[in-house]
């Protein structure tokens, strides 16, 4: 582990799982947050478990096979040279033969059952079984030593929505139901007590449009607003200053109300202002919800032209200097 | 805008909803893009201009069921008050939330003799089977799909599909059930116990030996036993199992049935949208058109975002605008240069404006490569509204965008 030249807010922790509703851009905040952690140096595998290949995208490189690879150089300190992201597109049929032939030697045997459809089988019959599998990738790869060391100082999973994350994380209450004993039992219970350990934090990430969550909160898209409240208050009534805005508008140079489309511009942005002062009013609402309970939260700006590799270094950047790494 | 640039036929909902063919609406798409909020306006739209509507919602956000009076999940569609002025035409609107366990259960009491029922419901398999979200929530969505069908009690069903990982699960699931009860690995777990409880202990040929003996250590003998029984209690209700997924499916394939792939002008839920749409066509099933949700529009168009950054920026001090554009103040003793300005409202105006015209862009760039790929697929656009809709009046501003253009 390099020496750190500051804390974060979540020292000790080793494995990030990032969940949130569909849509509000999970697989970004997982990769900006695995660039994060790698900033000071060290190895941070960035995992996805829906075999989406959305890692692959984010970092736009060729899909990933299940395999662990190096798919970016975090930025690095004025102190430290950034370390290595490492990336692995998890599936349970790839992860059982895995596990077959690391617990008992039968890597034949394991093809033959993925053959035979017994994935399948488990997702349809038993989600839980599939669920272990993949979490219990991700508990093997935080606790994997070579050497003495730890091999990953961090890993961050790209999870399951909101929706799903209860179950699948919960692994050991879902399999015990269906395995009293044995050796997926006592699996379950190992990749249970990584997931209930100090070592493991669960990230909401949200866009302030409702919905309530516990846990640490990272609020993605965020848009600034130039308003102070006064006028944020007064444009969301439907009632922005028009006689300041056409000022300045003819102070910039632009015309007023013979507009080449024959519009009237002040109008025309005074719309504009009131319905973005009442989604933030909204949004400070729905953010007013999220923290009350008193957990860290993180803002990331909403990145408009497209996400691509220089967006993710600056949401990476922005958790960093938030102290979310 | 380039020559190349391909103009999407106008998707009409109001016409799909007024055609008396049109009975099932198929709402699908990504997680995150609208699915229910759509569902729900098509279905207050289609109430209100004289259709009788149920809408069947898998799993609606809060003020969305709050919205539809829906505070119950009690698995029974359940009358919507509509207002007076939508009552006019003479259409009811009813709305109910899937209840997946219920809906398993009572497939499993009817078409079980009951004390296998009871044996079934009780086994840790299909319990763990029936309240799993995967797969179970898409086959039952469709099972209940055809129980409303069969009541003929309503002439429109519009149907919201489960928030899945991929928006191709909603057609994959069934056949993913019925291939299950179909599998070779099936076969080979229930035939020692159909063969009689104590052949399991005699191995009848190599591979199956190999097999049950890697089940064995990897599941554990208890594990096996349950999926045995399990599986031997349902074996009774395969061919039913498998006759409604298909029966279902074909259902689908018909031309009373249009999809409605919904989508974000996003990269992912784009991308999601395009292999929906292609999937349809392969598997022949009726598509009407894509709902391109949450489009932002400015009523200044003219305006660029070059020009109102640039514009914003003469505001500022150092700006090209006048110097009186400052405000007074700040004389940058500390160095610290004055960021005021005399029209902060202006400034504010201007920079937001040039963030959305750069949102409007890249929304219809994304857009356009759907329909470069797409050229044949109908588009209706509706506007992003600044709060979530939480009540009538917002599912009957919805309603009214996807036809209005």
């Amino acid at each position: 582990m390099p020496v750190r030249a500051r804390d974060s807010d979540w020292e000790g922790v080793r494995l990030h799982v990032v969940t949130g509703k569909g849509g509000t851009g999970k697989t970004t905040v997982a990769g900006a947050l695995a660039l994060a952690l790698a900033s000071e140096g060290g190895r941070v595998l960035l995992m996805e478990v829906e075999g989406r290949q959305g890692i692959a995208q984010l970092f736009d490189c060729p899909p990933l096979p299940y395999e662990e690879r190096k798919v970016a150089v975090a930025p690095g300190t004025q102190t430290a040279p950034g370390g290595d992201v490492y990336a692995l597109t998890a599936d349970a049929e790839s992860a059982l033969i895995e596990y077959l032939e690391m617990f008992y030697s039968l890597r034949h045997a394991g093809r033959t059952l993925t053959r035979l459809g017994i994935v399948d089988f488990a997702t349809t019959i038993a989600p839980g079984l599939r669920d272990v599998l993949l979490t219990g990738k991700a508990a093997e790869a935080t606790r994997r030593r070579a050497s003495g060391h730890r091999v990953y100082d961090a890993v961050v999973m790209d999870a399951p929505p909101t929706g799903r994350i209860g179950r699948f994380l919960n692994v050991a209450t879902e399999v015990s139901g269906l395995a009293k004993m044995g050796p997926i039992r006592g699996h379950a219970d190992t990749v249970q007590s990584v997931i209930r350990s100090p070592e493991t934090a669960v990230h909401f990430v949200t866009v302030l449009e409702g919905g309530l969550q516990l846990g640490a909160v990272i609020i993605n898209k965020v848009r600034p607003t130039g308003l102070t409240d006064d006028q944020l208050t007064a444009a969301a009534s439907g009632d922005p200053d028009r006689h300041e805005l056409i000022l300045g508008l003819k102070a910039a140079g632009l015309e007023n109300g013979t507009g080449a489309d024959g519009t009237n511009l002040a109008g025309a942005l005074a719309a504009e202002l009131s319905e973005h002062a009442t989604q933030v009013l909204s949004q400070r609402e729905h953010r007013r919800m999220l923290t009350g309970a008193g957990q860290p939260c993180y803002d990331l700006p909403l990145i408009t032209d497209g996400m691509d590799l220089a967006g993710l270094y600056r949401l990476a950047a922005a958790l960093r200097e938030q102290g979310a790494a | 805008m380039s020559e190349a640039t391909k103009v999407p036929p106008r998707l009409d909902a109001d016409r799909l909803l007024d055609d008396p063919r049109t009975r099932i609406i198929v709402c699908c798409g990504s997680g995150g893009v609208g699915k229910t909020t759509t569902a729900a306006a098509l279905g207050l739209r289609a109430a209100e201009r004289g259709r009788h509507v149920v809408v069947l919602t898998v799993d609606p956000a809060r003020r969305l069921a709050q919205s539809m009076d829906l505070s119950s999940l009690d698995n029974t569609p359940r009358p919507v008050p509509l207002p007076e002025s939508g009552s006019a035409a003479g259409g009811t609107l009813h709305a109910m939330m899937l209840d997946m366990k219920r809906t398993f259960d009572e497939i499993v009491e009817a078409h079980a003799e009951p004390g296998r029922a009871e044996q079934i419901l009780a086994n840790p398999f299909y319990q763990s089977l029936s309240s799993s979200f995967a797969g179970t929530q898409e086959y039952m969505a469709m099972e209940k799909l055809g129980q409303l069908r069969r009541t003929e009690q309503w002439d429109l069903i519009v149907v919201d599909t489960p928030p899945s990982r991929s928006a191709l699960d909603f057609l994959d699931a069934p056949q993913r059930l019925s291939r299950f009860l179909d599998g070779r690995l099936l076969k080979l777990l229930t035939a020692p116990t159909r063969a009689g409880g104590r052949a399991y202990l005699k191995v009848v040929n190599a591979g199956f030996g190999m097999i049950t003996g890697i089940v064995t250590k990897v599941l554990g003998a208890q594990m096996l036993r349950d999926v045995q029984t399990f599986v031997a209690a349902l074996d009774t209700m395969f061919g039913g199992f498998r006759e409604r997924a298909e029966d279902t499916y074909r259902l689908l394939q018909t031309p009373g049935t249009a999809f409605l792939v919904v989508a974000t002008p996003e990269p992912d839920a784009l991308r999601e949208a395009s292999y929906f749409v292609e999937r349809l066509s392969e598997d022949r099933m009726p598509l009407a058109g894509l709902i391109l949700n949450r489009v932002h529009r400015s009523p200044a168009t003219r305006l660029s975002a070059a020009r109102s950054l640039a514009a914003a920026e003469a505001l500022l001090p150092g700006g090209g605008a006048a110097e009186s554009a400052y405000a007074a103040g700040g004389n940058g003793a500390e160095g610290a240069l004055p960021d005021v300005t005399r029209y902060p409202l202006a400034v504010a105006a201007l920079r937001l404006h040039a963030e959305r015209m750069q949102l409007i862009a890249s929304e219809r760039r994304l857009a356009q490569r759907f329909t470069a790929a797409h050229p044949g697929v109908p588009v209706a656009r509706v506007i992003a509204q600044p709060e979530d809709v939480h009540d009538l009046t917002g599912l009957r501003v919805v309603g009214e965008g996807l036809s209005a253009d």
